[in-house]
């Protein structure tokens, strides 16, 4: 072997560190690439894996005697993604789903508006048009294979057993992007309760959604579940909720109520459970379900009597004579006045030029006939006197926190925490108002709230709980209108007994005084053989007719219902206020009406009350 | 006078059986790849269902055994016949060459593929043996230097650039280029070191002038492109100082050449050198204002065919695509036939020349490093099996192998690794496809055989 032979033999070093290097870099590059970033393994799964989302069905709503309230009917959601659809025949595509081109171009805008389409992409399925019933979808699904881009995402919408309780049950809604933004179980396009238990119990009735993990290749086309299936997460669906409304009387209250104004709610004493809540004017939820909501809800919203107001907890209302009963327990309790005490009732309270006028009966009367019949004088006395008394209270100021603080006590003045999401918190005024209203001012200058007149309101849910109170003698559960929670128990709030600042004894001795209102009062066509009824009236003075109201609760001992009336310029509290109460509690206890009672709600019914050109 | 039993016996015994053994554990592993690659979701897993000779796995299968008998029958071949006949062969293949664009349909703007019956052929494929063996022949002639001699150089030359230029006219470029690759051989046979260092410094200005053409430096004075070009000149000039211009480097040359002094070689060099950093500098000019002149969208097609631009919908998309299905194998991939991204297409080619996204997604680092060892042991055994050759023929015949296949793994894991140019040429042994098969099977095992011989022919 030549020298040069050796020399160029030499040379296979070279190449084989050549080809050792270029493996050496590989290898490195293959580091990097599959064990450094876990991007390339996110990339590869958004190529590769589409998540199928799967709704859950939402929760049904039964009554308290377990009737079926609200439950589910597929529906169909038009998706659209844009990357897709282009060269897709609009014309075509209007004429089947029954639209206009004008309504798909601004469809298609408001889709791509980020603003008010936080999550949109291109190339995911966007919600076009939402909720088609199945005779809608019919037609459409037919030509569904011309309409490439054009998905259907198989959807559920509430369907309702009964046309009453709107305002209890609320309705369900798409989400806005502000509930996308406070909550990430939302994405574009989903559904949320929007209105009352639909909205307070939503995170309940939701369920967890579910996912599948699609395969998609290259083109779009699915071809399997990944792992067959194995992580795939199946819906759990929302849970049931049962009412404590019993739809019998529900119905009933409603029909009572046409033609008027105002409330009814009624209270089991012993659970805080709300057995009906009427507000009137009402609506059918029927007519705010799937696509035709949006137009529906335009419609009441507009209209002059509002009747999308649940006034039995947003209405504030002067709660006439039925708050004299709050003020008997507060003066017993005080010590300004004995069950015996009687007080002059000359046509009315005298004192000075101050006169609150009353109707004929008899006079002094002691507290149970006061109550009987209603005595204004009785209770402008009683007021008069705590204010006044400077051996108890130092200054009118101590007094009248002092009586704020039992009216407090009797869960007036804040809201009470009903499971709706919103409540009024009505009106009691303590030192401090009066301090600022007024330069000077004593018992005199707000005599008109101890008959539940001038600065005082309540809302109807306010005065039928006052009646529960009376009905438990001193303490009351938080109303709410769910009973139970499939698989869950309710929040401990609405097993929480509250007490008042006053004590059964006199409690016992205001009910004496509703049951004598019932028998040889007030409230005499409230009397039934039946079961010993108690109930206040209220007249309470408005700027034009007077509001009639009704609170009462039955049987006297074990009570199983408390009720609260108000109807809207209804005038005397016997005119409508008694007999609506009367018939809602014999519902309730009896289960139904009898014939004579029919023939009255009939007539109630049949009613109407003319409110002009009613503006609140 | 042996018996033809013995000469069999003898063959038998000095066969190198390890390079056999990585031959059989690469094809297995290839066609592992071809399943992943091929595999249709819904598809039954067993065996028997992948061997269906009506599915791609299967008819791999029959591409892999009959690769397998062809290696055979070479082996049972007298080792002279392929010495005697080796132009013969090149002659045949390159008139074959030359016919196929008249003969071949357009596959995709290729004129490479003869159809004979339901198959079809790619002659291109089994060019690579034919001209090593004439190049091994050539330069296994009596006396035969490449180093000092012009004409023998040309020669060698010419039966490389012959069978290029027929395939570039069947337009398929990247399996023209692969010939450039015998330089490395040429090297070992005595080529000066220059001439390569040359060659690769001249395609490295190219290809990183035409990168970074379009990224201004200098406050926008001259591109990025033209400052990387800068530095690397003055970095090999200062490579060739070094290696050239030393003491001992000059002394060893001094030996060689009686005639010259210290200070007239040393002048001599360093004149070289500045003419190869003037030479530089007016490639890589020229080069820019060749890329200039072009049209726009003709300058974007060429970066985009070099795999310098970003396409995310052409060329460029199967590089992402395919730095995502090796990426997202991780360390012990997904599995076989678990890999996701192959399986639903969407690394393009992905049996042919991307088949190597397949090994990367579905047996993750530990399977596609050792892929790249197997491959790195064979090219190191080819090196050490040639260097054992006791004439030129099996050595320029070994070294033409090595050569080809460093360049074939070179190519074709960088496309896919995103670091080199994206040039469509197959992975030896992964790849789907017969011809490329049989024409690597041919190409090693002919070297395999001339091995076998090496004693016998020293006796």
């Amino acid at each position: 072997m030549s020298n040069d032979d050796f020399n160029l033999s030499k040379r296979k070093y070279v190449l084989g560190a050549a080809a050792v290097l270029i493996v050496v870099i590989y290898i490195a590059r293959l580091f990097i690439l599959q064990l450094t970033s876990d991007d390339y393994k996110a990339r590869a799964d958004s190529n590769a894996f589409m998540r199928r989302i799967q709704f859950p069905a939402r929760g049904a709503i039964t009554d308290r005697k377990g009737k079926l309230l609200v439950y589910n009917q597929p529906a169909y959601d038009i998706m659209v993604v844009m990357q897709e659809q282009i060269g897709v025949d609009t014309l075509d595509l209007c004429e089947s789903l029954g639209i206009d081109t004008t309504w798909y171009q601004r469809r298609m805008a408001e889709i791509k508006d980020r603003n008010r389409n936080p999550g949109y992409s291109r190339f995911t399925q966007q919600l076009f048009m939402g909720q088609l019933s199945a005779a809608e979808f019919s037609n459409f699904q037919e030509k569904l294979f011309r309409f490439p881009g054009f998905y259907v995402q198989k959807r559920s919408i509430r369907q309702y057993a009964y046309p009453y309780a709107a305002h209890i049950l609320g309705d369900v809604g798409e989400v806005s992007p502000k509930d996308i933004e406070r909550d990430d179980y939302y994405r574009s396009g989903d559904y949320i309760g929007t209105q009352g238990i639909e909205r307070s119990y939503e995170r309940q009735l939701r369920g967890i959604k579910g996912s599948e993990i699609l395969l998609r290749d290259v083109h779009g086309r699915i071809k399997g579940r990944y792992q067959d299936g194995r992580f795939d997460q199946q819906p759990i669906p929302g849970k049931n909720l049962t009412l404590s409304i019993d739809i019998e009387l529900q119905k009933l209250g409603e029909r009572l109520m046409e033609h008027k104004l105002g409330s009814i709610v009624a209270i089991e004493p012993a659970t805080g459970e709300v057995l009906c809540m009427v507000t009137s004017p009402t609506y059918d939820p029927r007519s705010m379900v799937g696509r035709q909501r949006g137009k529906k809800h335009r419609e009441l919203s507009l209209d002059p009597m509002r009747p999308l107001l649940n006034r039995a907890v947003l209405g504030t209302y002067p709660p006439g004579s039925t708050f004299k009963t709050s003020q008997a327990l507060t003066f017993l309790e005080e010590g300004i006045i004995t069950p015996q005490t009687a007080y002059p009732c000359s046509g009315g309270f005298h004192y000075g030029r101050l006169k609150v006028g009353c109707h004929g009966h008899g006079s002094p009367l002691p507290l149970v006939p006061a109550i009987g019949t209603s005595c204004n004088g009785y209770f402008c006395w009683g007021l008069l006197n705590m204010l006044s008394n400077r051996s108890k209270y130092s200054t009118v100021q101590k007094a009248m926190n002092t009586w704020r603080d039992y009216m407090v006590s009797m869960g007036f003045g804040y809201p009470l925490g009903i499971d709706l999401p919103s409540e009024a918190r009505g009106m009691i005024p303590n030192a401090d108002y009066y301090d600022s209203k007024y330069p000077s001012w004593n018992g005199l200058t707000i005599i008109s709230i101890s008959i539940g007149q001038g600065e005082v309101t309540l809302t109807p849910l306010q005065i039928a709980n006052l009646g529960a109170t009376i009905a438990n003698r001193g303490w009351y559960i938080t109303p709410h209108v769910v009973k139970d929670v499939e698989d869950e128990e309710i929040d401990p709030k609405y097993k929480e007994k509250h007490y008042t600042k006053v004590s059964p004894a006199n409690y016992e001795t205001v009910v004496e005084g509703m049951q004598r209102a019932v028998e040889a009062g007030t409230c005499r066509s409230a009397y039934t053989p039946q079961y010993i009824t108690c109930g206040k009236t209220g007249t309470a003075q408005n700027r034009g007719h007077d509001h009639s109201v009704f609170m009462g609760f039955a049987p006297r001992d074990n009570p199983q219902i408390a009720i609260a009336v108000y109807v809207e310029n209804g005038g005397w509290g016997a005119t409508y206020g008694v007999p609506i109460g009367a018939l809602m509690m014999e519902q309730y206890i009896n289960g139904q009406l009898s014939e004579a009672s029919k023939a009255k709600a009939n007539s109630i019914a049949e009613r109407t009350i003319n409110y002009g050109d009613y503006i609140r | 006078m042996a018996t033809t039993s013995d000469k069999q016996k003898s063959v038998f015994h000095s066969i190198d059986w390890l390079t056999i053994i990585i031959y059989i554990a690469l094809l297995a592993m290839g066609w592992m790849s071809i399943c992943g690659a091929c595999y249709e979701y819904g598809q039954p897993r067993d065996l028997l269902s992948l061997a269906d000779f009506g599915t791609r796995t299967g008819m791999q299968l029959v591409w892999i055994g009959s690769s397998m008998l062809l290696g055979a029958v070479i082996l049972f071949l007298d080792e002279r016949f392929f010495d005697t006949f080796a132009y013969l062969i090149y002659g045949a293949l390159m008139l074959l060459l030359a016919a196929t664009p008249f003969l071949a349909h357009d596959i995709k703007g290729s004129m490479s593929w003869i159809k004979i019956g339901s198959f079809s052929l790619q002659p291109a494929e089994f060019a690579k043996f034919a001209t090593a063996l004439a190049l091994a022949k050539f330069m296994n002639s009596y006396g035969f230097h490449l180093k000092g001699s012009w004409k023998n150089m040309a020669i060698s030359l010419l039966l490389i650039l012959l069978p290029m230029a027929l395939i570039v006219m069947q337009k398929e470029t990247g399996s023209a280029l692969v010939y450039t690759s015998l330089v490395l051989m040429l090297y070992r046979e005595g080529m000066p070191g220059f001439i390569l260092f040359l060659g690769i410094s001249a395609v490295t200005y190219v290809v990183v002038g035409l990168r970074f053409s379009e990224d201004p430096a200098l406050w926008g004075l001259v591109s990025m492109g033209d400052v990387l070009v800068g530095l690397l000149i003055v970095a090999f000039v200062a490579i060739l100082y070094f290696v050239y211009c030393r003491p001992t480097a000059i002394r060893d040359a001094m030996s060689e050449n009686r005639n010259a002094t210290y200070h007239s070689l040393r002048h001599r060099r360093i004149t070289y050198i500045i003419l190869f950093a003037i030479a530089s500098v007016i490639l890589h000019l020229s080069a820019n204002t060749l890329v200039d002149h072009l049209a726009e969208h003709q300058k974007k097609r060429v970066q985009v065919l070099l795999g310098l631009r970003d396409d995310p919908s052409g060329v460029g998309y199967n590089v992402i695509q395919a730095k995502i299905a090796i990426g997202s194998g991780g360390l012990e991939g997904k599995g076989f036939l678990n890999g996701t991204q192959t399986k639903l297409k969407y690394v393009p080619e992905q049996e042919t020349d991307f088949i190597f996204c397949t090994v990367g997604e579905e047996q993750g680092f530990i399977g596609s490093a050792a892929v790249l060892i197997l491959f790195l042991f064979l090219l190191l055994r080819l090196i050490h099996l040639s260097e054992r050759q006791p004439y030129a023929f099996g050595r320029v015949y070994g070294y033409c192998v090595f050569s080809i296949f460093l360049f074939h793994l070179l190519i074709n894991v960088g496309m896919v690794l995103g670091l080199m140019p994206v040039i469509g040429i197959p992975l030896p042994f992964f790849s789907y496809g017969g011809s490329s098969l049989w024409g690597f099977t041919l190409l090693l095992f002919i070297f395999l055989r001339i091995d076998a011989g090496r004693q016998r022919l020293l006796r």
